[in-house]
């Protein structure tokens, strides 16, 4: 053994130039975008503006409680709620709708996937400032806006799903005979519908957030109450709403994580 | 009869009320959705809408295109992406050490007692609450507060991305942490090494594709952050744009979605490229 | 040196069921080498943690190398750990991660931040990546240097386990059933090597085994543990076979001799191999 293993020769590690090269562009390129910043970080940190933010934060409390302004913060927390979900699940069916050509071939398959892109491509915040030009202040354009920017990110998700997908269940069907929609319904949806609900259920995690802000373009919701309250520099009024806007939040995200649950358990 | 009142009790769907349930559920949440949002699409054809929107639509051809234009959209993309990839960098600063903290499988005192100890519990939970707390406010919120006490400039913007998305990356990094094998992890701890040790060597190599190509996403999510703080003041595409919505320049504004249409499809691509690279 | 250990009445038991230990009170001497052999569920992995610091003793005393490890601060007592080596029964390999890291994983994950990221931005130390490479040699698997962990067969994963006790060079090292998925001509040389490397390196060396004639052939000490208890503690010269039917039961001198058995002592046999699986 030891005579024809003596001095044994040590391979050199496989070259890995790519990657280094990639990683050595990205610590180049991050440090350009931190050089390029305009403004100051010493103005930030500094004492002043730090007192700045401290004054700003204590300006919230006590956060305002009168009755008719509660009433306001109520309706606008109902109305960010009401965006979120009909938002979610518009996007939720269109994406479906966009996604089944998506997951095919051909060019079908490529234009499906460019309006994808194009939906996703610009944020919500700018669809509903392109909507709201057209169909005039309030929560309709700012649930529009969340629908065409979700249902592009959720029609990409829901395609990628449906493609890794196991085919064995609607191949079966269509063998049998099955047209093309029965196969989809009753053998490709079946199985990657939990994906989906979950898919769905993370995205109304993250639109709650968005259609939070949808008001500071005119969108309607709480986000409208805050942009004005500020604007007049009404701290009070301010911090209740961004209380309300908190509770909000996690009250999705703890109902989402049940549903989230409830859907992989089933 | 009772034959037949069994026979329809068993061709009965066992999960009829709950099939029932979800519909009226459904119905019930989504009908004062409709009416609370005010969804009426017919808006869009009325007189005035139509006439509105059909100007801006068509003030979309031709696209802008004169050089000072040119110079300036390349001006403020490169603004936008500065701003977006200083805040996911920064955003990594408090979300990994936040992650590598809130870790329960990294625990020393769990390896021989399967159990934390008080100490290593409440500090673990305090880390992921500030986390969690972290990703509740919207970045447009953190910007409109420092807009308000320091004035917007790109440090503040990349300062409301860092901390909305540093909230965010956390705790999704912590939740792949503690989801792959720990094994590997814990028979290096047990072997006396450190907690950051047993992290590389044991929990990374499992996981960094999957942390990968979350970033790449983020960052793309982060590129669509700065476009919207711009609206508020922070600079860049969306400030830009803004003044072109103002003046109703539809052929600014065409140019710019395209923009966007473009950013996207790089970071796309990127994402495929790292994560051929990782397979 | 190695540190003493000493185990004085240990027991352990874990959360449901008897206790896995019994009243274990056993020394190994610093650069001493002993083979642990009993039946599947005697006992063996509970007391090679035991000895490791993976499990304190529900009663009983440890002394390691004088002082009383679960009488220490949890910090203290984790830079004990750093002296000991355990491999455990089924070696826990990232899949992604690549041999030589795999190796190099105890030594760089015991040392300071900078190696630990050098090794995964760069590549290891040459210093390092030699260490594994002659680790490996000593198992025969130095083409698999630069591999992929998931791309090993199930024995390849164990002797890549074992290349890294070389690599962590502790004083003590405890290995859980390091041969299990070898042939038999592999398995001992691979046990030689460890054998000779802690020997070289004055470390004490616990390995657990399931094959007694291998246990027999390269240890001097064996310990036989049954249902959590010492059976016997000998020198391997005294270890007869008389020992070993009080060990594993009646049938252990017809399945070792191959004798043909009757039809329904061979379902018998059937069931106690599968057992050890
Ligand atoms: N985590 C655990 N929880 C509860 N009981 C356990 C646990 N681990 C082991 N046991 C029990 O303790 C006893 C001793 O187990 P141990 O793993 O030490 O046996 P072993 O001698 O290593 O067996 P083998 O040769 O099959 O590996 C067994 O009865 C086992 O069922
Ligand atoms: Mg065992």
């Amino acid at each position: 053994m030891k005579e024809t293993r003596a001095n044994p020769v040590m391979p050199p590690p496989p070259a890995a130039a790519g990657p280094r090269r990639f990683a050595l562009a990205l610590i180049a390129f991050v440090a350009l975008c931190f050089g390029t910043l305009r403004g100051e970080w010493s103005g930030l940190f500094s004492l002043e503006s730090l007192r700045k933010m401290a004054e700003l934060f204590a300006g919230f409390v006590p956060p305002a409680t009168d009755g008719d302004f509660l009433q306001q913060v109520a309706v606008g927390f109902v109305e960010t709620l009401a965006i979120s979900v009909l938002g979610t699940l518009l996007a939720a069916f269109a994406g479906l709708a966009v996604a089944l050509p998506a997951a095919g071939q051909g060019a079908r398959r490529a234009v499906a996937r460019l309006v994808l892109n194009a939906l996703r491509a610009v944020p919500e915040l700018v669809w509903a400032a392109l909507l709201v030009i057209a169909a005039g202040l309030g929560p309709f354009p700012g649930t529009l806006a969340l629908a065409l920017h979700t249902t592009g990110v959720l029609g990409r998700l829901f395609a990628d799903a449906l493609e890794n997908t196991p085919p064995d269940a609607a191949l079966a069907l269509r063998r049998n005979g099955g047209g093309a929609v029965a196969a989809f319904c009753y053998g490709t949806l079946p199985t990657a519908l939990p994906q989906l609900l979950s898919y769905t259920l993370y995205r109304w995690e993250n639109n709650i957030r968005a259609a939070a802000v949808l008001g500071v373009v005119g969108g309607g919701g709480l986000g409208q109450l805050l942009y004005f309250h500020l604007g007049l520099f009404h701290f009070n009024e301010a911090g209740s709403v961004l209380l309300a806007m908190l509770v909000l939040v996690a009250c999705v995200d703890v109902t989402s994580d049940r549903l989230r649950l409830a859907v992989a358990r089933a | 009869m009772t034959s037949s009142a069994a026979a329809s009790d068993t061709l009965r769907d066992p999960l009829w009320h709950q099939r029932i349930g979800f519909t009226v559920c459904a119905a019930l949440l989504l009908i004062p959705s409709l009416w609370i949002t005010e969804f009426k699409p017919w808006v869009f054809f009325d007189e005035q809408s139509l006439t509105a929107g059909g100007m801006f639509l068509r003030s979309f051809w031709p696209p802008a295109h004169s050089g000072d234009f040119l110079v300036l959209l390349a001006q403020a993309t490169w603004n936008t992406i500065a701003v977006a990839t200083a805040g996911v960098t920064l955003a990594l600063l408090i979300a990994v050490p936040g992650a590598l903290l809130g870790n329960r499988a990294l625990s020393v005192s769990a390896l021989a007692h399967g159990r934390m100890r008080v100490i290593g519990r409440a500090g673990r939970g305090g880390v992921r609450g500030v986390l969690i707390v972290l990703r509740s406010v919207p970045e447009l919120v953190w910007g409109l507060l420092f807009v308000r006490a320091v004035g917007l400039g790109d440090t503040a913007g990349v300062l409301a991305i860092a901390l909305t998305f540093g909230g965010m990356i956390g705790k999704v990094f912590l939740e792949v942490f503690e989801s792959v094998d720990r094994r590997p992890a814990q028979a290096l701890l047990q072997g006396g090494a450190t907690r950051l040790g047993a992290f590389l060597l044991g929990t990374l190599p499992t996981c960094a594709p999957e942390l990968v190509s979350y970033l790449v996403f983020r960052w793309e999510c982060a590129i669509r952050s700065s476009v919207i703080l711009g609206f508020v003041g922070a600079g860049g595409l969306g400030q830009q744009m803004e003044l072109s919505m103002k003046m109703l320049a539809g052929g600014e504004v065409i140019v710019f979605l395209l923009t966007f249409v473009l950013l996207v499809a790089v970071a796309d691509a990127l994402s495929k490229r790292l994560r051929r690279w990782m397979a | 040196m190695s540190p003493r250990l000493a185990l004085d009445a240990v027991a352990h038991g874990y959360a449901r069921g008897r206790d896995a230990l019994r009243d274990v009170s056993l020394v190994i001497e610093p650069g001493e080498q002993v083979a642990l052999i009993g039946p599947s569920g005697a006992g063996k992995t509970t007391l090679l943690h035991t000895l490791a610091l993976a499990l304190p003793p529900t009663r009983g005393h440890i002394d390691w190398g004088g002082r009383d490890p679960w009488a220490l601060t949890s910090s203290e007592r984790h830079a004990l750990r750093r002296q000991c080596f355990l491999a455990p029964q089924h070696p826990p390999l990232p899949p992604r991660q690549r041999v030589v890291h795999a190796v190099l994983a105890t030594r760089l994950a015991r040392g300071g931040l900078w190696p630990a990221l050098r090794s995964l931005l760069a590549t290891p130390r040459e210093a390092d990546v030699r260490d594994a490479f002659d680790a490996l040699a000593a198992f025969r698997l130095e083409d698999k240097l630069w591999l992929r962990c998931d791309r090993l067969s199930g024995g390849e994963r164990q002797r890549v386990a074992l290349a890294r006790m070389a690599v962590a060079a502790s004083p003590v090292n405890l290995l859980d059933e390091p041969v299990s998925s070898l042939d038999p001509v592999l398995g001992a040389s691979a046990l030689a090597a460890v054998q000779s490397d802690a020997k070289a390196r004055g470390a004490s060396l616990v390995v657990s085994l399931h094959d007694v004639n291998l246990a027999r052939a390269s240890f001097t000490r064996l310990i036989g543990l049954r249902e959590g208890q010492i059976q016997f503690d000998l020198p391997a010269s005294a270890v007869t076979d008389e020992r070993l039917r009080e060990l594993y039961g009646a049938e252990f001198g017809r399945a070792m001799a191959g004798v043909a058995l009757p039809e329904d002592d061979a379902d018998a046999l059937r069931l106690t191999v599968s057992g050890c699986a």
